[in-house]
């Protein structure tokens, strides 16, 4: 839905500014791209900073109980964002998790993530969860591209439910891949300094 | 000659200069020799293309009238509030003052203009805003540096709504003799105080040898306010005949408005150096951000509106 897309954009550059700032050329290629989590607009934010000719090809990891309550934001999770939607609930879940994420990949879709799971209230991010390290395990060509969201708790901080206008910056940093025979823990304290190195 | 007339005028002489800027500016590119100069011109050259940006943005909302200069001159306070605002240390206590700012009192100062309602206009953000953001604020209770908070917020307020508001306001004066004219008012004020900018820069440029506040604003020195001042005084003296006033009062006028203007730039310089920037922003390319395009207006504006009230 181009109309709404444009309009989505339009809202975030004018709230939040939303405006990218690679530190690396940034490339075609299929990328994974993770996050800090502090808003429920992170997820529109990377998205419109990525911009229309990276934007085609990606897909937001999020929660499916939180993107199909409500018609509109279910239309736009599926229509729009093209959301891979993922269970937090273990009752919801098949065997494998991260199957839909690695099936979005195959297609050669690139991800944005949040790898905290949930929203943390600080402006950096707590302890990253295993998705990320499982991902790099199974795809270890793709590049891992650990994104700063400057701003964006104060934005829209956790339980407030309206944003305020604060210009956020958009911060790609340098792709990082797991190192051979690196550990669970090792690899993840890293991504996570790569992300708190761009803030 | 009609108010339509002037504008077309005053258009025709705006497209000059900026033609002018436009073939200097180019002249300048091709004789810059060092690095030095190439930075210097490439920052002139990007200021040059945002004149013709603004000048043709407000030119649109002039021909469209004045609900759509109404809507330009809010979302000017929307974006500079919003700078204001990302520089501040804000706590999330203060979220819902901040959305009645944005979203409630910025579309209400800048209606009450529309429904003429000077009355309310005057006093929505001194009395109003003053004392039911901070309760709002307090109510969300949290006393960590509650008063710079709130002292803040309210000061971006003041500036970039309350201050700004004034430049559309004109509006709403009831000149004798000038009824359907006000919005040459408004393109007196802006002209004066964005040449006084313009001129200060290229004066201090050209002949800037003594800093004037060094601490605050290094670029400023005391030519660049003299020669830029003066050349912005004898501009605003010689449009006279788009405004109510003779020439000898449009020459005080102008002067008013450059010399409230200088002390804005100053002002809300302090203002940014005290919360550790440069730039407001990035928002104009070469200009920095809304706040630094405004900055002088912001305190030129109010000024201007309560004298030409007052007098005329």
């Amino acid at each position: 839905m181009r109309p709404l897309a444009a309009m989505l954009c339009g809202v975030m550059r004018t709230l939040v500014g939303a405006h990218a700032h690679w530190q690396e050329a940034p490339t075609p290629a299929r990328s994974i791209y993770f996050a800090n989590h502090t808003s429920h607009m992170d997820t529109l934010a990377i998205w419109a900073a990525l911009g229309p000719g990276l934007r085609v090809h990606t897909r937001p990891v999020a929660a499916r109980d939180y993107w199909e309550r409500g018609g509109l934001r279910r239309y736009v999770a599926r229509r729009v964002l093209n959301v891979v939607f993922v269970e937090r609930h273990r009752e919801g879940r098949d065997a494998d998790p991260l199957a839909p994420l690695a099936a979005a990949l195959d297609e050669g879709s690139s991800l944005i993530l949040f790898p905290e799971g949930t929203r943390g209230a600080g402006p950096l991010p707590a302890a990253f969860r295993s998705g990320l390290y499982n991902l790099a395990v199974r795809f270890p060509a793709v590049p891992l591209v650990p994104v700063y969201l400057e701003n964006m708790h104060r934005a829209m901080p956790k339980g407030t439910f309206v944003p305020i206008p604060v210009i956020c910056t958009v911060r790609f940093g340098a792709p990082l891949t797991r190192c051979a025979d690196e550990a669970r823990e090792a690899f993840l304290e890293r991504a996570r300094a790569a992300v708190v190195a761009l803030a | 000659m009609s108010g339509r007339e002037k504008f077309y005028w005053l258009m025709g002489g705006v497209l000059t200069l900026l033609v002018m800027a436009s073939l200097a500016g180019a002249w300048l590119r091709a004789r810059a020799a060092t690095d030095g100069t190439r930075a210097v011109v490439a920052n002139l050259n990007s200021r040059i293309r945002a004149w013709w940006a603004m000048a043709a943005i407000f030119a649109v909302a002039f021909l469209a009238g004045p609900i759509a200069t109404l809507v330009l001159f809010g979302c000017m306070s929307f974006f500079a509030l919003r700078e204001f605002v990302t520089l501040t240390p804000t706590k999330p206590a203060d979220h819902v003052p901040l959305f009645l700012s944005f979203f409630v009192l910025i579309p209400l100062q800048y209606a009450l203009i529309g429904y003429d309602w000077y009355g309310l206009f005057a006093i929505l953000i001194p009395v109003y805003a003053f004392l039911i953001l901070p309760a709002v604020a307090a109510l969300a209770g949290d006393p960590d540096r509650y008063l710079e908070r709130t002292a803040k917020i309210q000061w971006a307020i003041m500036v970039t709504v309350y201050c700004v508001s004034h430049t559309p306001a004109l509006l709403l004066l009831r000149i004798p003799g000038y009824e359907g004219q006000n919005a040459l008012l408004i393109f007196f004020l802006l002209l004066v105080a964005q040449m006084s900018d313009v001129l200060q820069y290229v004066f201090g440029k050209l002949l800037g040898r003594t800093p004037l506040a060094p601490t605050i604003s290094p670029s400023k020195t005391v030519e660049g306010l003299v020669g830029g001042g003066l050349a912005a005084t004898a501009v605003g003296g010689a449009m006279y005949w788009i405004t109510p006033f003779s020439p000898l009062q449009a020459l005080a006028m102008a002067f008013v408005i450059v010399v409230m203007g200088f002390l804005g730039g100053l002002t809300l310089s302090a203002v940014k150096r005290s919360l550790g920037v440069k730039d407001w922003g990035a928002m104009i390319e070469g200009h920095g951000g809304m706040l630094d395009r405004v900055d002088s207006l912001s305190f030129a504006a109010p000024i201007f509106f309560h004298l030409t009230r007052y007098f005329f």
